[in-house]
């Protein structure tokens, strides 16, 4: 019996469905998360609710009265005895550099002593941020549930005084001009990975099926092997006491002071990456030219166009659709790679994605690591969106 | 005449060093992996082949420290895990999308693949966030779920090409013969792509057996496993045990190549 | 490079209000939950640094703890930081019972309730019979860390590269007009920006309080900036000898303990450049929660006593924090060198010493890190 057409549909969609939920609950669902996160920060607010409430009525002009210092000192005295102000001190201290120990020198003081006439003056006594506006702004600032600081921070910008927007002082300017740099360094490994890979891929898809197919094993087996490998043979083959300076030191063309740093550095990174990433260079072209008749440039040729006339003329638009595929594949991978430029990047090495990773293990400043990745994941989504409209996700093909 | 000559052997000697520069380096770690000295570099005595200057004292370390084995045991449990439900989602979603009445089939599809090809590092901030949040921060679960998804697509895009070439007819010659649908999908579809499946695994193994930014993220100290461990070795201070390590590797990366070239020789003796 | 962490709870309210629990995640997290079991509960768990330090910590503390005990400890490496700790403690699933910690992360650790409390009155009277109140030195010593262990970073130079003249001062790491070369630097602002400032002639005193101006920021920077393009930067301690030995810088900024080691048992030719050498503490603490308490207890009960301190510096040369442990340092096991003049604390080595101030950092750690990182890619 045929099944109906609503039929077949039902059993394509059960088929598909398990992983379709997998998908959107393992990372969909995660990255969802991680947009919340960069906007969405409660925890200063869950813990010191009495003060935000009575800040809420301050003007943020003038220094708060007598009735908010006493409820902020109580607040934070009674946090501390439960061992719950560290963690809201040290949110405060990324809008203001200080705000943590003022706080909590402030709750040991105060807790030990408490103040018998004016909390205002006590806690003045303690540490003169007290009679700091700023100090109140950043509290009230850091207990914003849903804030756009951490794009602030990400965009190397931050709040003045009354609320408006303002640039970081200079020499706390990074993100951007880290974004910056890892666009460029991607773009130059997608221009050369697609100088480098366009001929090979030539090659390979006009040579015999037998030649072919061993010529592609030579691509194959570094794509095939592990990450770390290949990023430890570019470490040995071109660290200072490598491989490669020693040849050249032996065969007379350095003298031994003159050992070239070509690792730990953009260089290293840029041509660990150009390794790593070739494969995924040559194989989509290597694809798309082998559905391109050898006979067209012949016939070009036989009317009399030159090499390069043909080329350009015939071929080469032909091969488009792989020239996409793999130049935004590579871009793509290039713009959020970590574990190469992390070991061989250096100072000057470096991309945005060793921001993400520090603020995600070092400094815990999960909200900004999200905001980071945030806009990375809008340039991704864009790229790819590019891709789809060019090339068609699904007729992406593995090596 | 004379100038296509020259053309072609530029071409031909231009790609020779681009395959160089490719395979080369991957090789290169190998015979330095059998270096008596601590150094990462060839040394007058391994040039001169004098058997003393080439030893195998970096393996007996690699095999001998507690510290590589448990590793090994670590990636497999994880590896394995993650394939097996990759592998199961994958081809079912494949068999599925191959059919022509799949409604919404280029978007599902967009969707499904993109853990495939979202920047690990974002990736692995959001999983990080979802498996704290859900108290499986530090378990192999996070782990080998984190892994299977990043491993499925895969998994999809090999058994859909496997099912590329799949006649649909069959199943309607199957369901005329009696065969519900089940026992269509195992006796004939099955069979049929059951190498694209294989390679599609393999892929997926070798994704989970390679991960290692997602392990930084949400893996805890019982979970290093051996891309964990040679992050921590590169970092610290490369050994020539690193480069033992390395050499396995590159073993068990040719022979999965291997692997996966039979099987596609056996879909396309199938397919023809 | 030390972490932020939040309380558990925070982070469990945060939990509660933003996380997207689904069925099938949570059903697939029971099937597989079965892996994660923990190891057995009477294996104590020890987390400290790699390398010769650890291999000190093993052979001073842990052995013989073993042997007066019967309790079996299992050593792990430590990278730094609160992130798994943080981790461990707020799932509820701790593996670390002890980490040894510098002092800044185990006073943030405590402060956000991390680690369990370690009272003066439970770690051993002093061999002077000194009580434990007052026998850490003043500011070195975290309510929830017991142990105490003093290094020092500072500067090291190959002898063979300075066959003339010898650099002997921090300011001659910062001259490369009559010790030219390339320096190895750690790549973190701490500890450097407060060499800079010395060498550029600050007082010890007025370093922290220099820094806390945007000039003094601006100073130590430009100081930094007179050797910049001659820096190689390094991450982990195991690099600076390394670099060291091959020549590839011929000063860097190092581990006291690591280039001891180098010349002692390696003997490389390097010295130490004391002057200026800033000081950190480090100590040992308890993850709150730990199902092994009572045992990871005993284990800090052991391990501070002036004598276990004093026995780390028979392996490498690293002081007690206490007094009285100072007062029992004697000689190198494995060469039977005198470890007195190769000790952060030895007078003739604490001329001109800074105490790193973990309260400042502390504040100010996020900012100098960005702006550091400015620094480096400009």
């Amino acid at each position: 019996m045929a099944l109906s057409l609503t039929d077949k549909r039902l059993r394509a969609a059960l088929l598909a469905a398990p992983l379709v939920i997998f998908v959107a609950v393992t990372f969909l669902a995660p990255l969802a998360l991680m947009l919340v996160r960069s906007v969405y920060e409660p925890a200063v607010a869950d813990s010191i609710p009495a003060t935000l409430n009575a800040l809420a009525e301050w003007d943020g002009r003038d220094l708060p009265g007598e009735e908010i210092y006493r409820i902020a000192g109580m607040e934070f005295v009674a946090l501390n005895a439960e061992r719950r102000l560290g963690s809201v001190a040290t949110r405060v201290n990324r809008l203001q550099s200080g705000m943590r120990s003022t706080m909590l020198g402030t709750a040991r003081a105060l807790g030990n002593d408490p103040p018998a006439g004016s909390w205002r003056d006590a806690m003045i006594a303690v540490d003169e941020d007290w009679a700091d506006v700023s100090t109140w702004l950043a509290i009230s600032r850091a207990g914003e549930r849903i804030t756009p600081r951490h794009y602030l921070n990400a965009l190397d910008l931050d709040r003045g005084a009354v609320g408006e927007i303002v640039a970081q002082p200079e020499d706390r300017r990074i993100y951007v001009s880290l974004l910056v740099r890892t666009f460029g360094i991607s773009a130059a490994i997608t221009l050369i990975s697609l100088m480098l890979a366009y001929p090979v891929a030539w090659l390979l898809a006009h040579a015999p099926p037998s030649r072919a197919g061993v010529l592609l094993l030579l691509v194959l087996v570094p794509f095939w092997t592990s990450l770390l490998v290949r990023t430890t043979s570019w470490i040995v083959l071109l660290q200072n006491q490598g491989v490669i300076n020693d040849l050249l030191v032996v065969i007379g063309i350095l003298a031994e002071e003159q050992r070239l740093a070509m690792i730990y550095n953009m260089t290293g990174t840029i041509i660990a990456m150009v390794h790593v990433l070739l494969p995924f260079m040559i194989l989509p072209l290597y694809s798309i030219m082998r559905t391109i008749p050898p006979r067209h440039m012949q016939a070009a040729a036989s009317l009399g166009a030159s090499f390069w006339q043909s080329f350009r003329r015939v071929y080469w638009p032909q091969s488009l659709p792989g020239v996409a595929a793999g130049s935004l594949l590579v871009f793509i991978m290039s713009i959020g790679f970590y574990i190469t430029p992390a070991l061989v990047g250096g100072r000057t090495g470096q991309l945005i994605s060793s921001m993400i990773a520090y603020h995600m293990e070092q400094s815990l400043n999960w909200g900004l690591a999200a905001a980071l990745g945030a806009i990375l994941l809008l340039l991704v989504v864009l790229l790819y969106l590019i891709y789809n409209r060019l090339v068609g996700i699904d007729r992406m093909r593995l090596g | 005449m004379f100038k296509m000559k020259l053309r072609q052997s530029l071409h031909v000697g231009f790609c020779a060093a681009v395959l160089f520069f490719l395979v080369a380096p991957v090789l290169v770690v190998i015979p330095l992996s059998f270096n008596a000295e601590p150094y990462f570099t060839f040394t007058e005595g391994m040039l001169r082949l004098e058997p003393d200057a080439w030893s195998l004292r970096w393996y007996e370390n690699v095999l001998g420290e507690g510290r590589w084995l448990p590793a090994l045991g670590k990636s497999l449990v994880i590896g394995i895990a993650a394939t097996l439900v990759s592998t199961t989602l994958g081809t079912l979603a494949a068999l599925g999308l191959s059919s022509p009445a799949m409604p919404g089939r280029g978007l599902i599809m967009a969707v499904l693949i993109s853990p495939m090809v979202t920047p690990i590092i974002i990736t692995a901030a959001g999983m990080s966030f979802f498996y704290s949040d859900l108290g499986l921060g530090q378990t192999y679960t996070a782990l080998i779920l984190a892994h299977a998804v990043l491993g499925a697509p895969f998994v999809l895009i090999a058994v859909s090409a496997s099912l590329s070439g799949y006649n649909h007819d069959l199943n309607r010659a199957a369901a005329n013969l009696g065969a519900d649908g089940w026992t269509t999908l195992r006796r004939v579809q099955l069979p049929l792509i059951a190498p694209g499946v294989f390679t599609g695994a393999l892929f997926a193994f070798s994704a989970s057996f390679d991960e290692v930014v997602v392990v930084l993220f949400i893996g805890g100290p019982e979970q290093r496993t051996i891309p964990r461990e040679m992050w921590a070795g590169i970092r610290e201070q490369i050994s020539p045990e690193i480069l033992a390590v390395a050499t396995f590797l590159i073993v068990f990366a040719i022979l999965l190549l291997a692997a996966v070239n039979w099987l596609r020789q056996r879909d396309y003796v199938r397919a023809s | 490079m030390r972490s932020e962490l939040q309380t558990r709870h925070s982070a469990r309210s945060e939990a509660e209000s933003q996380n997207l629990p689904t069925l099938t995640s949570l059903t697939l997290a029971l099937a597989l939950a079965g892996i994660s079991a923990a190891a057995g509960a009477q294996t104590l768990t020890l987390v400290s640094w790699g390398g010769s330090y650890g291999r000190s910590v093993e052979r001073a503390w842990v052995e013989p703890f073993i042997e007066a005990t019967g309790i079996e400890v299992q050593i792990e490496d430590y990278n730094g930081g609160l992130a798994q700790l943080r981790a461990q403690v707020e799932t509820g699933n701790v593996f670390w019972d002890i980490v040894d910690m510098p002092t800044p992360d185990a006073v943030r650790g405590c402060d956000e309730g991390l680690l369990e409390f370690v009272a003066a009155g439970d770690l051993p009277v002093g061999a002077d019979g000194a009580p434990a109140e007052k026998d850490y030195p003043p500011g070195t010593r975290s309510e929830c860390a017991g142990g105490g262990i003093v290094s020092a970073t500072i500067i090291a130079y190959n002898d063979e590269l300075f066959p003339g003249e010898k650099p002997s001062t921090l300011e001659d790491y910062f001259d490369l007009e009559r010790f030219p070369g390339r320096r190895g630097m750690r790549r973190v602002p701490v500890v450097n920006l407060e060499f800079a400032l010395i060498a550029d002639g600050v007082p010890l005193d007025a370093v922290y309080r220099t820094l806390d101006t945007d000039e003094g920021i601006a100073r130590a920077f430009a100081k930094l900036d007179t050797i910049k393009d001659q820096i190689v930067f390094w991450e982990a301690g195991a690099q600076p000898p390394q670099m060291l030995a091959d020549q590839e810088v011929v000063m860097t900024t190092a581990y006291n303990g690591r280039i001891f080691n180098a010349q002692i048992l390696e003997n490389q030719p390097f010295t130490i450049i004391w002057d200026g050498q800033v000081q950190e503490t480090s100590g040992l603490v308890i993850a709150l929660g730990t199902p092994r308490l009572d045992i990871a207890k005993r284990f800090i009960e052991f391990a501070s006593s002036s004598e276990s301190l004093a026995a780390i510096s028979k392996y490498i040369s690293y002081s007690p924090t206490r007094y009285s442990g100072n007062a029992l340092v004697s000689t190198h096991l494995d060469t039977g060198i005198e470890m007195g003049p190769h000790m952060p604390a030895a007078e003739r080595n604490m001329r001109r010493a800074l105490n790193s101030d973990w309260f400042w950092w502390a504040d100010n750690r996020d900012e100098m890190n960005e702006r550091f990182s400015v620094w480096l890619s400009r």
